[in-house]
């Protein structure tokens, strides 16, 4: 039941952590939470579809197709999380004067949330689709086991959505006029990752290679499967043992993603 | 002859062929559950499942993570390893399906 319930924890844990941070980040802007919702809704029924499909997907390219495909979603999902962050650099300002304006939410800040709710989604659709066939798979276990695993499931997932509660929750305590600033940061660091996830996958289907391997081991001092640990890696991507070149992407990311973030803030005249 | 030659030397790490080792998975066991592959090079590894349900093939240690279908094959490419022991499991049978990776 244990094991059961950190798998399903771990799974959900990033998706949580991503719609509580974005939950935090669009604060300002009207019915924002039906459009996350239907987000993630989204997200769940293509993880099913994901799942359908999935040992189709993994015979393409040779052998390859899981990891192709992972690449897909998460070079997606980064592209859109940057769009975003770019997106509140040259508009973000703009947004939080009109918030502070008694009881005014932002229409026209939808534009900003397309982005936003499509990470979102491939967000839980990746790691939806991994949770699904992590679950069809306890399913044929006997049925004496299938109780504890269905309870075990259960409790990863709330601990998984309470997270992301706890992370919203925490959010909303910083004001309104460093919030942007805050999220800015938490959804840079979520690109980061994801972009340091997509270099993994590809260096396991040897598209890409991985150099010095591990780069470090902090394995000793901060365990990949420890509380903390696990919590880093879906904050900041954080791994124990990680290949140079994923490392490479990370900073890569994080440096092209900040640096446009500042060219669209400088575009900005004065006021 | 020699511009055939030529362009067979250019494809590099296809005639370089990586070690490939094999490893099954039979009623939620690795068989063989210890490997030795050699350090600092790349590994071909085929993980057989011969079980009726999937497994995912996961080890931190050696920084890679594989959904495998039943009764069908999954290539994952480990290293260049240090030599020392990693260690994977079968994430979806974490008590039985556990195994470690020797390189030397």
């Amino acid at each position: 039941m244990f094991a059961a319930a950190l798998i399903v924890f771990r799974e959900s844990l990033e998706a949580a952590l991503v719609i509580g941070i974005v939950a935090a980040a669009t604060r300002p802007i009207a019915r924002r939470g039906w459009w996350i919702a239907l987000g993630a809704a989204a997200g769940v029924v293509g993880a099913f579809g994901v799942a359908a499909v999935a040992q189709s997907i993994s015979q393409l390219a040779g052998g390859a197709g899981q990891e192709l495909f992972t690449a897909v979603v998460l070079a997606m999902a980064v592209a859109m999380l940057a769009w975003h962050n770019i997106w509140m650099a040259s508009h973000g300002r703009q947004i939080a004067m009109q918030a502070r304006e008694f009881g005014r939410s932002i229409v026209r800040g939808e534009t900003a949330l397309t982005a936003i709710i499509t990470a979102i989604a491939l967000t839980v659709l990746r790691e939806g689709s991994e949770t699904v066939l992590f679950l069809i798979g306890i399913s044929s276990s006997a049925a004496s086991s299938r109780a504890s695993l269905a309870i075990g499931s259960v409790l990863g997932l709330a601990a998984g959505g309470g997270a992301g509660v706890l992370m919203y929750a925490g959010l909303l305590r910083v004001p309104v006029s460093r919030l942007f600033h805050v999220t800015g940061w938490l959804i840079l660091l979520l690109a980061a990752g994801m972009a340091g996830q997509f270099a993994r996958v590809l260096i396991q289907a040897d598209v890409l290679p991985a150099l010095a391997s591990p780069l470090w081991d902090t394995s000793s001092w901060m365990p990949d499967d420890s509380v903390l640990g696990t919590l880093l890696r879906a904050l900041l991507g954080y791994q124990a043992q990680p290949s140079a070149t994923q490392v490479l992407f990370y900073v890569a990311a994080l440096v092209l993603i900040f640096a446009a973030m500042r060219r669209a803030q400088s575009r900005i005249p004065a006021a | 002859m020699k511009v055939l030659l030529a362009l067979l030397s250019l494809s590099g790490p296809v005639l370089a062929a990586d070690p490939e080792v094999t490893i099954q998975l039979r009623e939620h066991h690795f068989a063989p559950s210890e490997i030795k592959v050699p350090a600092g090079t790349k590994v071909r590894l085929i993980i057989d499942n011969q079980d009726a349900t999937a497994e995912e093939f996961d080890s931190f240690a050696l920084n890679r993570e594989k959904i495998v279908f039943p009764n069908s094959k999954g290539i994952v490419f480990i290293g260049p390893l240090k030599p020392g022991r990693y260690e994977f499991v079968g994430e979806f049978n974490q008590s039985t399906a556990k195994g470690v990776v020797i390189a030397e």
